[in-house]
């Protein structure tokens, strides 16, 4: 691309790429970052000690492990569940399933608050105790309808001769869903299920009110900035931003060698 | 080979609910497609035709009377279990599996041992020339290399029956031709019936033992190709196969089974009937337009039909010449003319024509 115009978007597309690098690059940056005294918010030096000592902190490593237990989980839930809610709206029309559509998005538009407001009233009322199956519960709740319309949007564009083909060539119902059907969209599952694991993670007002006295990562960090954030919390940040990245390089370099 | 048909419609009717509403597809249906045959259903879209196929598949259940493969009831059997494959107008290849795997889907779901799979999928890629391309996925290939692969997917499972749904509609017109003379080839090769729906009556006349030709729901003429064309029964089989030129008239009189419609001075048009039509009944006759003899002058000692008209349109098409011409009692008649003669001897736009054809050439409709 050449002239003007060309050079316009060139700058355009740099300018947004910094927009969204700088903050990560600041994060990254001050977690090798060596502050005297609590707060890290100053660069007085380079150190890599914060590496080492990561898991120094065992309130913060516990946070930690007890977000990424439910992040798993609930990836793994919704995206078994909304995989199956998707495939049955995009698939089949049957009664309830424009309320289920309404329902589905009205569960991602209403304001968390709400919603966390309303699950532990629910729980309170129930005498469910609050605590990692709590979180784990409201966060299925809340992400499922992202893998549902995730995966109903990939299910509505199948051939539907491709399911008759199937059936014309001997396959019941569940092997044409696990030999054809499933092997297709799975792409579209697993977007649905690291978004769901994305959307879990780092999940701060439902998880606020559905946690009881149990501490997940944001929850700690949330309590911490009070008193100062740790350098540790940059070290683990980072290390979750260069997961997210990892995936994202190998799902393109995976479709970049089917296309080829 | 058992005695029974391959295929048999008995009583068959099919209706759609369509907004509340039951909207017949099929309306009446009785078929017996015979083995080893190549059979077509013909017709334009909305006739009734591919629901006829779906039927024989599984994919749609008659509303009312029974199918049959090979002798045995099987409404009311899922797809599955039906011993017929079927090739998908859009060819329906498994995106994520290698052609090995595609056409190899059926042998797997019978259970059928790994070595024979491979020794029966390789057979049939040598069949649909693929041979070598094993290994590739349905994306890499060209459009009529899927349409091999979706027909090796189909008959290495040796079914009852082949349904072809408008296989050949998503390619180009070379290799339309092509692959019509290869699908004629690959049945002869494997003697299995194969039952072909489309909406092109070339390919169902160049292909076909059998045809039926359907509209609204019902077979409106069932022969073979040359019965179709030469004989069409009906006035919507004549419009739809081929060009027939159709003349109204009423039967003046009727001498040795010729029945005799005057029209005008010295001009008639002659058609062979049964010995039920009586002088004054009202009749149409339908001629093809190669059958047509054009005369620039009125030309002598003529038993058959003759009529005049002036040319309308000159269309020069290489092999024939085609005329359109409005004859005097008011109807456009098509006259393809072969170019084996003179090219001086071309009649031209407006000229005073004369038409001429043997009593053998003329059919009446629907007697």
């Amino acid at each position: 691309m050449t002239g003007r115009g060309g050079r316009l978007l060139h700058a355009y597309t740099w300018l947004l790429i910094a927009w969204l690098i700088l903050p990560i690059s600041v994060m990254i940056l001050f977690g090798f970052n060596n502050p005297n005294g609590r707060y890290n918010q100053t660069w007085q030096g380079f150190t890599l000690k914060w590496y080492k000592d990561v898991f120094a902190l065992d309130a913060l490593t516990s946070a930690l492990i007890t977000s990424l237990t439910v992040a798993v989980l609930t990836a793994l839930i919704a995206g078994a569940l909304g995989t199956a809610i998707g495939y049955a709206l995009g698939r089949y029309r049957f009664t309830g399933a424009g309320g289920l559509n309404l329902l589905m998005f009205a569960a991602i538009s209403s304001p968390e608050l709400v919603m966390g407001s309303s699950l532990l009233s629910l729980f309170v009322t129930m005498g469910f105790p609050l605590g990692t199956a709590s979180i784990t519960i409201a966060h299925v709740m809340f992400s499922i309808s992202f893998v549902a319309i995730v995966v109903r949007a990939r299910v509505m564009t199948l051939d539907r001769s491709l399911e008759e083909a199937a059936a014309d060539l001997g396959a019941n119902g569940w092997t044409t869903f696990w030999k054809v059907i499933f092997p297709i969209i799975l792409p579209a599952v697993l977007s649905g299920v690291m978004l769901a694991f994305a959307l879990s993670i780092d999940d701060f007002v439902i998880t606020n009110f559905t946690a009881g006295t149990t501490e997940t990562f944001p929850l700690w960090i949330w309590g911490a900035t009070r008193v100062g954030l740790p350098p540790q919390v940059n070290v683990m940040g980072t290390m979750i931003f260069a997961i997210g990245v990892l995936f994202a390089v190998i799902a393109n370099v995976r479709s970049r060698s089917r296309k080829a | 080979m058992t005695s029974s048909p391959a295929i048999e419609f008995a009583g068959v009717r099919k209706d759609y609910l369509s907004h509340g509403e039951s909207v017949p597809a099929v309306k009446s249906l009785d078929l017996a497609i015979a083995q080893g045959e190549f059979f077509s259903l013909l017709g334009p879209s909305g006739c009734g035709k591919t629901t006829t196929m779906r039927m024989i598949a599984g994919f749609e259940e008659p509303t009312e009377g029974k199918v049959f493969l090979d002798g045995q009831d099987v409404t009311g059997v899922a797809p599955n279990k039906r011993d017929v494959n079927m090739v998908f107008q859009s060819y329906a290849l498994f995106p994520h599996l290698s052609v090995q795997q595609n056409v190899a889907f059926g042998l797997e779901r019978k259970k059928v041992a790994k070595a024979e799979i491979n020794h029966r999928v390789g057979a049939m890629l040598e069949i649909v020339s693929l041979t070598g391309m094993e290994k590739r996925q349905p994306r890499e290939m060209s459009g009529g290399q899927q349409q091999r692969v979706a027909l090796a997917r189909a008959l290495v499972n040796h079914p009852r029956a082949l349904l072809l749904d408008e296989p050949l509609g998503a390619l180009d017109l070379k290799l339309r031709q092509q692959m019509q003379v290869e699908l004629k080839r690959i049945q002869r090769e494997v003697g299995i019936t194969f039952v072909y729906v489309t909406h092109d009556q070339g390919e169902a006349l160049t292909m076909s033992d059998r045809i039926a030709v359907m509209n609204a729901g019902l077979i409106e003429q069932l022969g073979t190709p040359r019965e179709i064309y030469e004989r069409p029964a009906t006035r919507f089989v004549a419009g739809f196969i081929g060009t027939s030129n159709i003349v109204d008239g009423t039967v003046d009189r009727v001498e040795q089974g010729l029945a005799v419609i005057a029209k005008g001075t010295g001009e008639q048009v002659v058609v062979r009937v049964p010995d039920s039509v009586r002088p004054g009944r009202a009749i149409e006759v339908s001629v093809r337009p190669e059958k047509i003899d054009l005369h620039r002058t009125m030309p002598a000692g003529i038993t058959g039909s003759l009529l005049s008209g002036t040319v309308s349109e000159v269309v020069y098409h290489g092999t024939s010449t085609n005329y359109t011409v409005a004859t005097t009692d008011g109807a456009d008649f098509v006259v393809f003319d072969q170019n084996a003669h003179d090219a001086e001897n071309v009649a031209s736009r407006g000229e005073r024509v004369y038409l001429s054809w043997a009593p053998q050439h003329s059919y009446p409709i629907g007697v």
